[in-house]
């Protein structure tokens, strides 16, 4: 990832990227010590959408959430080398049938050959849950399987 | 009454009516500079009221005012940013120096006030105010923009170049002959180049010797040994702002900031007096007479400094928006173009209209530059919105 770093004579310094959506996404850093988030316009990378500053502890916790998506991304990259094994998110949508369900109700293993490995909730990380744990609108399912196998399971959470 | 007696009612009801003034500044989003310098107009010669009583304190007060400001200009960057400023863009800077610096020197040198006039006039419509343009990046959130870094290396390059403008404007206004001229600049160039040699290698040195954990004592430090350097350069007749300006550059790191935090009060304060003490020097009666002069001059240093920015910005692969936002930020014009008037009218050499065309623009572009950087925004897109949605009717189709 090319990270570009900026120097702001007088303030500090910008550190950002370009996302893949054509964003440029970053933290500015003061001298001072204070640091914000920014993001920039959709239809002009140059601007600021939102410059947000943040407290130590509200960009540890950002980080956080964001780390919890890097997890599934660490675990395709670990299966990468399993041919035939691929791994996938879910997220549960209000329209559900196992809205506020346990997802063992789902019977997604049995059905599809496929594990959900995780659950990400609010930032959180669920490894390894129990048939027992009641899903949630908003919940992503991290998902190991075949790639048929995650069909039908997408299939499966979606209709039933 | 007893005349320490009414300097204090002189003295205490200026600055109340300031700390007004700045409220009114504050509640309407403008710099206070515009409303100090007609504060100054109102009470002072030609002016409603006549104040003689603080004469002498308010007169000290903006000298120290002056080198306080510069003080904070050369804290404000680092040796090496000023250098690698300068490296990587000295072509924009040329071009800023260049455009913005002609304009006035035209117009001094048409009305008939000589070279002197046109030095000192080049010097008020080149300098932007990074105070105002600072505030206004801060306040419209574009800290994050592309664009921003531009602006900020052209007021970098501004403020270099000011380390080398000042020493010859000093020179020019005492009327040395041009031999003598030469080695005073010659000697305060020098001085320039090995302040800024000593502050890039030693520069932790000059920042420890000053540097105090004690917030008091490093207050008296910092401002002992401004006044001191200012009062030494002033004997070298190199300007006592110079002194303190490179005094400034010359602390670094961490005890720049500390000293900036320290010092900003005392710079508020002693600046809002230099603003006051100029409008009060100025008779309001000679203000409508340049006020033509004042708004060309202002209409054409906006566009020029438009131009500088526009194309700075395209250089370094700003977006369309982002060029004419970096050109609005850089138009306004403030501290640095009354601290050059006031030097020149306190040498007594220039014309007195040019204190008041100087006044004039200033109280133009102040309160133009900003407003200038808010609404240039949704002024250009909305001039571009027609050519988007062709734009977006192409990418559509592909």
């Amino acid at each position: 990832m090319n990270v570009d770093e900026t120097d702001l004579p007088g303030l500090g310094r910008r550190k950002d990227f370009m996302t893949g959506s054509g964003r440029r996404v970053g933290v500015v850093e003061y001298r001072e010590g204070q640091i914000e988030l920014i993001v920039s316009t959709w239809d002009d990378p140059d601007t600021c959408q939102a410059s947000i500053p943040l407290t130590a502890d509200e960009a540890a916790t950002l980080c956080n959430l964001l780390g919890g998506q890097r997890l599934a991304m660490q675990l395709s990259e670990a299966h990468r080398e399993v041919p035939g094994i691929v791994t996938r998110q879910f997220s549960i949508g209000a329209d559900s049938p196992f809205d506020n369900q346990p997802m063992g109700k789902a019977c997604i293993r049995t059905r599809s050959g496929v594990s959900i490995v995780a659950i990400m909730r609010e930032g959180e990380v669920l490894p390894s849950p129990g048939p027992d744990v009641i899903l949630h609108p908003g919940d992503l399912l991290v998902a190991v399987g075949t790639q048929e196998g995650l069909d039908s399971a997408a299939g499966i959470l979606r209709h039933g | 009454m007893e005349p320490l007696a009414l300097t204090l009612i002189e003295l205490g009801a200026v600055l109340f009516c300031l700390g007004l003034l700045g409220r009114l500044a504050g509640r309407i989003g403008m710099s206070p500079i515009p409303l100090y310098l007609l504060g100054g107009l109102f009470f002072g010669s030609g002016g409603l009221v006549k104040l003689d009583g603080m004469h002498e304190f308010a007169h000290l007060s903006s000298e120290i005012g002056v080198i306080l400001l510069l003080l904070m200009l050369g804290l404000e960057y680092t040796a090496a940013e000023l250098v690698t400023g300068l490296r990587r863009s000295w072509q924009a800077g040329v071009l800023d120096l260049v455009l913005n610096f002609l304009p006035g020197a035209g117009l001094a040198v048409m009305l008939g006030w000589g070279w002197v006039g046109a030095m000192v006039m080049g010097g008020v419509t080149y300098i932007s105010s990074s105070g105002i343009a600072a505030k206004v990046i801060t306040d419209l959130g574009r800290i994050g923009n592309r664009e921003t870094p531009v602006i900020l290396s052209i007021l970098v390059f501004e403020d270099l170049a000011m380390a080398a403008y000042l020493p010859v404007l000093t020179a020019t206004l005492a009327g040395v002959s041009f031999l003598v001229g030469l080695q005073t600049v010659g000697i305060s160039l020098a001085i320039v180049t090995v302040v800024l040699v000593v502050a890039l290698r030693h520069g932790h040195h000059v920042s420890k010797a000053l540097h105090s954990e004690n917030s008091e004592v490093f207050l008296l430090n910092l401002l002992g040994s401004a006044l001191l350097v200012a009062g030494v350069a002033s004997a070298m007749q190199v300007s006592a702002a110079v002194g303190a300006f490179m005094l400034g550059i010359a602390i670094s790191g961490a005890t720049a900031h500390s000293a900036t935090q320290i010092l900003e009060p005392l710079r508020d304060f002693f600046a809002a007096i230099f603003f006051v003490v100029f409008g009060l020097n100025t008779d309001p009666a000679s203000i409508p007479p340049v006020l033509g002069w004042a708004l060309l001059l202002a209409v054409l240093t906006a566009g020029t400094k438009m131009v500088t920015g526009f194309w700075a910005a395209k250089r370094a692969g700003i977006g369309l928006p982002g060029r004419f936002r970096t050109g609005a930020t850089l138009i306004a014009r403030g501290e640095f173009s009354i601290v050059i008037a006031g030097l020149a009218v306190a040498s007594g050499v220039v014309a007195q209209e040019l204190a008041a065309l100087a006044t004039a623009y200033v109280l133009i572009m102040a309160v133009v530059g900003p407003l200038a950087a808010r609404f240039v925004e949704p002024l250009v897109s909305m001039l571009r919105r027609p050519l988007k949605r062709q734009a977006v009717g192409t990418i559509g189709g592909a």
